[in-house]
Order: C-alpha cells, then structure tokens, then sequence
C-alpha cells in the first residue's frame, strides 16, 4: 500500500495533524490508531479544564477529542482502529498489523509521530518490598474506573504529585475511596496549580512535599507502605520513616515519550526530553518523518498540543508538495541557566511562517525572573515572570524577522534574576 | 491411586515429572501456589552454569556438569530459548587472578570442557564494556543462558501431553505411610501414590520432616535483581562473574535469553521461606556489584525490580537420597539448581527404581509443546496463516512485547493455562515490557475475565489474595 501521509496515533495530536494537512491539500491521509476509538488518552480523561485556549471554553476529554474526530471524519479522513505499527524504517515503511488487513506493509511519502507518551512504573523508580497486586500508575488506574467501570481499592497513597495522580485523588474520593495523601519527593508540584486547588485543598487531601515511599508491604494485595521524608539530595532520612496503612498505591511519577518506533527508524532522540529532535517544521532527523504532541515532549495542556500538532500537519503538507525548504542554514536552540530544554532545536528562517513558539521547561521553583533569549551575545527577547515552575510549561513566541536578521548560529534561552 | 507423586513444580519437579512421564506411569504433580514456576525458578538468575563453581566430588559438581551438557537437547526439544553465550569470571588483581587458577583446576577435575584463563587484552575485545580495572578472566566457554520458568512451563506442558496430571493450590499438611502406600493430605484433599518425590523447594525440610527422614534443614536466602531494557541488552553478550570470594560470588550481569540485562543476586538469610521482598540496601548493593564489573550501562533504564529465595540446604551439598523406602527426596536445590535440574531428574529416577518402581518405555511418547508459538516469534508466513485462522492474532494487547488477543486466549484456555495476570506474563511476556503492564494489564484482566467466566473482581495478579479491583465504580 502506498499513502501521501501516514499518521501514527489518533489521539490529540494525531487528529489535529491530519485535520491541518486535509485542509491543506492533502488527500491521502491515513491515521494509524491501537486502541478502539480515535481521541486516545482523552477519552479516559473525563473531568473537565480542556480547551480553554483553542475553543475558550472547558470541555471535558471526551468532549475535546469529540470535535477533532467529528471534524476529521467530516473531511473524509481514513482511520485504521485496533490497529498497531510494528515497525518504521528509515525510507517510511510503515509495518502494520490489525484483524481485519492482517500484517501489511505501507510506503509513505511522509510520516508523522504522534504516539503520545506513556507512564513511568515502580520499576523504573526501583521501590524496594513486595510485589503485590494495588500498585498502579495513575493512568491505569483511570482507564479502569473511568472506562471499564471498576474501583481499584479503597484506601489510596498516591505518589508522585503528576495531574493524572492529582486528578486521580478527586476521581477515588468522589469514588468513595479514603485517600490518605499525596506524596511529591520534589520541594515542589511537577501539577499544575489549578489541579491542586481543585482535586487535593477542595478535599482535604494533605500534599506532603519531600517525601517518598521507600517501601511497598504485603504479600498478595498491599497492605501498606513506608513512606519517608528526604533530604535536599533527595535521599530519605530514615529517623522519618512512617508506616502508612493502604491497600492502593497510585503512580503519577513522571510521563516518557513513546519513541520506540522512532528509535528504530534511526531517529535523533533528545536525551532530556526522550523525544525526537525537530526543527521549525516539527521535522525530525529523518527527512520526511515529523513528529508532535507528547511523542516529542509532555505538555501539560492538550491545547498545547494541538497547536503543536496543527503546524506539523502543515508543515508535512508543504514537505509532500515540495514546498519545504531542506537547504540553507539552520540556527540551533539551547536551554542555559535554569531551562532544563528548548523545542524546536533548530530553526531554518526561510520556513517559518509568522513566528516560531518555543516551548521550554524549567528545572525549578524560580520567582520574579526574567525568561531571556540570547543569540551571539545579543538579548533578542526577554519577558517577566513573576513565578516559573517545572509543573507548567513557558511558551515564548519570536517573530519571523528576528530568525531573519540572524539566519545562523545559536538561541540560548535562560532565567536570571529580574 | 498414582504410581509416583511428585510435590513441587519448580524447575526440579518439573524435570523429573518430564523423565517419568517418558515411562508408563500414572503421575502427579502437587503444587502449592496458583501455577508453575511460582518460587525461586521464577526468581533466579537463568544461568546454565559451566561447573567449575563446586568442589570436586559433591553431588553439585557432578550434576551441573552433567545437566550443563543435557541442556542444548532439551531445550530444542521442548522449543525453549538457550543460549550458550559463556561466562567470564572478572579477576582485578593478582590475588583474585590466583583463584582463577584454583576455579580453573576445578573445573578440570570437575570434567568441564573450554575452559581457559585470558588475559586482560583479549578479554576487552571479547567484551569491551568490561571495568578498565580487570586484570583477567576464566573464560568457560560451556556456560549458558535460559529462561527459567519457561523451561518448568514446557517441561511440565510435555509431561501434561504424555498423561500426567497437576494439581495447584493444593498445600500439603500431612504424609501417611501405610501397607507401602502413601496418603498425602493436601488443602484440596488426599491424594494416595505407590511413590513419592520431594521437590518442594524452600519447603522440602518440612515435606522430609513427614516423610521421616534423616532431618535437615533449608535455610531461605534471599536474592534481589534489577533487571534492565532491552536497550541495555548488548552491553555485555557473556555472563560475567566476579571472582568468588568467602563471602560469596559477587553480582552477576548477564543478558537474558530475551534479550534484557539482568544484574544480581546478593545473598541474605532471611527469616521467611516466603518473603520475596526487595530492599533498598539490597538493590544499593546489586547496582553497585554491578558496577564495578562493567562500564557504560545506563542504571535509567532499570524496569523491575525482584528477589528470590534460594533453598540452601544445611549439609551444604543436594540432598538426593531415600527418605523412607518408597520416597526420594531431590532437596536443598540451591544454585547450581537450574543447570543439575535434568541431571537430578536422571538420578530421581534411578533411586526410584531401587526403591521398586517399574520404568517401562512409553511407545507413544510425544515431544513438544502444549502452548502455541507466540505470534512475534512467527515468521510472516505463520503470522499471516494465523490471523486467517483467529483474526484476533491481528489484535496487539502488549504494546511493549507485541503480545496478541490470541495468544492470551491461547495461554488462558490450553491446558494448564494462565489463570492469573502473572500467569498470562509468564506464558507470553505480556507485561514484562518497559512499560510493565501499564497499558495492557487493564485488558488482560479483561480477556482472564471474559475466558474464565467470571467477574472482573474475581481476577487475581497471582495467589489467593492478590484481587486487583474493588467493585463497580457508583
């Protein structure tokens, strides 16, 4: 089978793409989706706070994915459901397999990633005790009480202060299940602020930063964990170490980008976000490959995602039609002094439409900083922030002219003090 | 009424209820956890061991050597992954280069073959993620690697095929011997065998103890793992040892026959046969052991983290002798276990014999598997011919290991089959990915569910006890 455009994953940010690339020109279009239904992680997402910045309005999860599959499916987009990519390679061979075709290959003349990302486990934590059953990842969790319809337990530590755990702890209470506390090793919340007030304070849910579980009890299903404060290298202190009765432990410790098709393919991976390197064009190392949304790097806001997703719908639509630019220079990004990364990594000016947003991460809590960017010396941007945090991702947006006067080199994007 | 019972399904029952259902018997294995595999072949390090480790004249020396090289047979019989990929002892002085030599002669008298001593040059071309700081290495060239509880798992499916059966959850309380038979009371009632064999494990002082034999005692020591991504797989291709020392053999790194790193075991008596648990003074100590060995590995990339417990037996060797006439105790199965397992059954068997038991050749015995080849390890033409036959091998559930519908419902519904999520793991792998379970365990609950049944409620992670949900949300 040969496609103009193959979209792997048909959650946000592959819905968003392929939308972008239809009304740009471009017909074949086929998203490539594992699970029963387009709208991915949304689906299970059924609380509300989606949407504020691209519609104006809350919608829940559901509600969100709803008006992309609608939209996709009024432009007459072609989906595969249940159906899963084993394989990429270099020249945009695409190996699938579902129940229906059975296992095909696809040649595409563009491909984009938008596989999301998934959750970090126990394991890759390394919490010593037993391994009984009660321990989830937040997300898990979701998927059953949200979309199969089961409670997981009925006494609840969450570690790891993550929106899904955050939403999860209102989610298990309104669900009538007793949750103990919320456990963040950090000094601070990797959630955004509006989850805390309205999941954890509106229920009297105690948030304990500095704190860990350092082990994990019970032989069939838990029975408890030790939980411990840590110290400023974050190792826990053991004078703290406290016994805390529960039959469930819930994990929202952190999301990696899921790039093991990428990897395969030959991909250049960033080694801080776990996501492709791409440029302006949300193009990565491989010519003709884009990627957008989580793969690349864990937004906190869906909208995000989709305006991230919309440019690499596009920007593949100008690469099948020949319109990319490949040659030329490119300016690379880099995050110094307390900007932990920097998306896109490289600019090429003569393809930037209006501006370029760059999408950035701090490393911690910092109030009244200024956000700079600094290009041979030169401030070419810089705005106050009265608090920054690793919980919420900084968004700056530097117009087109500004990539032209400058054309190569490198943008360093930094904090200091306002 | 059975010929021979034989109580343990871990790596040893399992090879010897293989042997004797060669032979025309009426068999049965009684297992006291959900499944196969559920003690320390679950937890262990999958090493097929050269044999230069025991001293000379024990039953460990002799059996290892002699199982090490029943192993590449086997494991092609009964389809199960092996590799021999050999195994290097790290020495990083002139002291531990010394000892080398000793191992060296051992492993002569011991009758190993391939074995040689190598000098620093050539043991960093052979494996260049090796410490700068090695000195040297014993090479022992017959050491290989397995999968521990698949190889239980098609032993015991091969016993299944040629007649014998199983029963799980059955704990046994008592043993009565009368007029030459045994009563053996278990939690699911009495079962009565002209012969019985110990194979219990961590347990097998106490299964004795009713036998009424000479007393010993197993002592349960503890091992912790951490096992890595693939992505850590090739940053060694052989099993590295350190030099043993009196206080044991060091942290092992090895690949595993799937292609994982697996870094461990320490060594801890423990109170509890049972307490599989982990410790972070223990995993401190595994990752550090590694570390010394080996450069380069990435610690990120650990995805779990485990621990078994090894039956160490009180006189120090295996304990393979005659209990009470009638009965054969194949006890205190501590490392090397694994690789002396068919060899042991060897030996079972012919203590049997002298006890009475009549081994008459099956005619009709059949090789092979119960469980069906996995989808991912088909070739395109087996994958294609199998979805045409049940669409739902077209259906991904285990992202991570590419774990189809059909082979869950596969591994649920043949005989002894997954009965539980880790059941469905240890069958297929489902779960045991870089994810572990995060995305495909919801489904796999839903699969045991629909096959089994019953509730979603009532599906179990592994033992009685270990529920996962709690009810319908309101």
């Amino acid at each position: 089978m040969e496609r103009d455009l193959v979209i792997i994953g048909g959650g946000p940010a592959g819905l968003a793409a392929a939308i972008e690339a239809k009304e740009k020109g471009i017909d074949d279009i086929l998203i490539i989706e594992r699970d029963k239904s387009l709208g991915g992680i949304l689906n299970q997402c059924i609380h509300n706070g989606f949407g504020l910045h691209i519609f104006g309005e809350q919608l829940t999860g559901p509600e969100y994915a709803d008006r992309f599959i609608k939209k996709a499916k009024d432009l007459g987009i072609e989906y595969y459901l249940n159906t899963m990519v084993l394989n990429m390679t270099e020249d945009k061979t695409i190996t699938v397999l579902n129940e229906n075709e059975g296992l095909f290959n696809i040649k595409a003349k563009a491909v984009i990633c938008a596989m999301g990302c998934r959750e970090r486990t126990r394991g890759a934590l390394n919490i010593p005790g037993t391994r009984p059953s009660g321990v989830f990842t937040a997300g898990a969790a979701q998927r059953f009480v949200n979309m199969e319809g089961y409670n997981v337990g009925k006494e609840v530590v969450i570690l790891g202060s993550g929106d899904i755990g955050l939403i999860m702890a209102r989610r298990m209470t309104l669900e009538g299940a007793k949750v103990k506390m919320v456990l963040e090793i950090m000094p601070y919340s990797t959630g955004l602020k509006r989850n805390i007030v309205q999941c954890l304070d509106d229920f009297d849910i105690p948030l304990k930063f500095n704190y860990t579980v350092v082990k994990i009890h019970g032989r069939e299903r838990l029975e408890g964990v030790t939980i411990a404060k840590v110290d400023e290298n974050r190792k826990p202190i053991e004078q703290t170490f406290e016994y805390v009765k529960c039959d469930t432990l819930l994990l929202s410790v952190g999301l990696i980008p899921e790039n093991e098709l990428s990897r395969e393919a030959g991909v250049e991976i960033d080694r801080v976000t776990s996501g492709p390197i791409v440029t302006e064009a949300m193009q990565t190392s491989i010519d003709g490959i884009f990627a957008c949304g989580n793969v690349v790097h864990v937004h906190d806001l869906v909208d995000f995602v989709t305006m991230e997703s919309r440019l690499a719908g596009r920007m593949a639509a100008k690469y099948i039609k020949g319109e990319l630019k490949k040659d030329g220079d490119f300016i690379s990004t880099k995050g110094i002094d307390g900007i932990r990364y920097v998306v896109p990594h490289k600019i090429n000016p003569e393809n930037v439409e209006d501006n370029v947003n760059f999408f950035m991460r701090v490393d911690n809590v910092y109030k009244n900083v200024i956000i700079y960017a600094e290009h041979d010396g030169q401030i070419i941007y810089k705005a106050k922030k009265p608090m920054v945090s690793p919980g919420e991702m900084e968004s700056i947006k530097i117009k087109k002219n500004v990539f032209e006067n400058i054309k190569s080199g490198e943008i360093k994007f930094g904090l200091r003090r306002a | 009424m059975y010929d021979v019972a034989v109580i343990g399904a871990g790596i040893t029952g399992a090879c010897i209820v293989r042997e004797l259902s060669k032979y025309d018997l009426k068999i049965i294995v009684i297992e006291g956890s959900y499944d196969i595999a559920n003690g320390a072949t679950k937890a262990n390090s999958g090493i097929v061991h050269a044999g230069y480790d025991a001293k000379e004249g024990t039953l460990k020396a002799k059996l290892n050597v002699l199982g090490n090289r029943m192993y590449e047979d086997l494991c092609r019989e009964l389809n199960v992954p092996y590799k021999n990929n050999g195994s290097l002892v790290i020495a990083f002085n002139d002291e531990e280069m010394k000892t080398l030599e000793l191992l060296l002669n051992r492993g002569l008298k011991n009758g190993v073959e391939g074995l040689e001593i190598i000098d620093k040059n050539t043991l960093l071309n052979l494996e260049p993620n090796i410490s700068d700081r090695a000195k040297g290495a014993l090479y022992a060239k017959s050491a290989g690697i397995v999968s521990p509880y698949e190889l239980a798992l098609s032993l015991c499916e091969s016993a299944y095929l040629n007649g014998a059966e199983f029963i799980f959850d059955a704990k046994v309380t008592n043993i009565i011997k009368e007029k030459g038979k045994f009563t053996i009371s278990t939690s699911k009632g009495q079962i009565i065998s002209n012969f019985v064999v110990n194979a219990a494990g961590v347990n097998a002082d106490e299964i004795n103890k009713m036998l009424g034999g000479e007393k010993f005692s197993i002592i349960p020591r503890r091992g912790e793992y951490c096992l890595l991504d693939k992505s850590q797989g090739n940053i060694v291709n052989r099993i590295i040892f350190n030099t043993p020392t009196e206080k044991g053999k060091g942290i092992l790194v090895s690949p595993t026959t799937h292609g994982n790193l697996l870094l461990g075991p320490n060594a801890h008596v423990i109170e509890d046969k049972l307490d599989v648990s982990t410790t972070g003074f223990g995993l401190e100590e595994v990752i550090e052991g590694a570390k010394k060995n080996i450069k380069n590995v990435n610690l990120r990339e650990i995805i779990t983290s485990f621990s078994g417990v090894r039956a160490t037996p009180s006189t120090g060797d295996f304990i393979i002798d005659v209990p009470t006439r009638g009965a054969v105790n194949a006890a205190g199965i501590e490392s090397p276990g694994l690789t002396s397992a068919p060899a042991i059954a060897i030996m079972v068997l012919e203590l049997l014999h002298k006890e009475g038991l009549t081994l008459n050749f099956k005619s009709d015995f059949k090789n092979g598997r119960i469980l069906p080849k996995r989808f991912i390890d088909m070739n395109d033409e087996e994958k294609k011919a199998a979805i045409e036959k049940d669409k739902r091998y077209g259906k991904i559930i285990c992202r991570c290991e590419q774990i189809t519908e059909g082979d869950i419902v596969n591994a649920i519904n043949c005989p002894l089959g997954a009965k539980t999520v880790d059941g469905v793991k240890k069958r297929l792998r489902a779960g045991m990915g870089r994810c572990q379970g995060g995305f495909c365990m919801p489904r796999v609950v839903e699969i045991l569910s629909r096959e089994l049944k019953t509730e979603p409620e009532n599906i179990l992670k592994a033992d009685s006890g270990s529920y996962i949900l709690t009810g319908k949300t309101k």
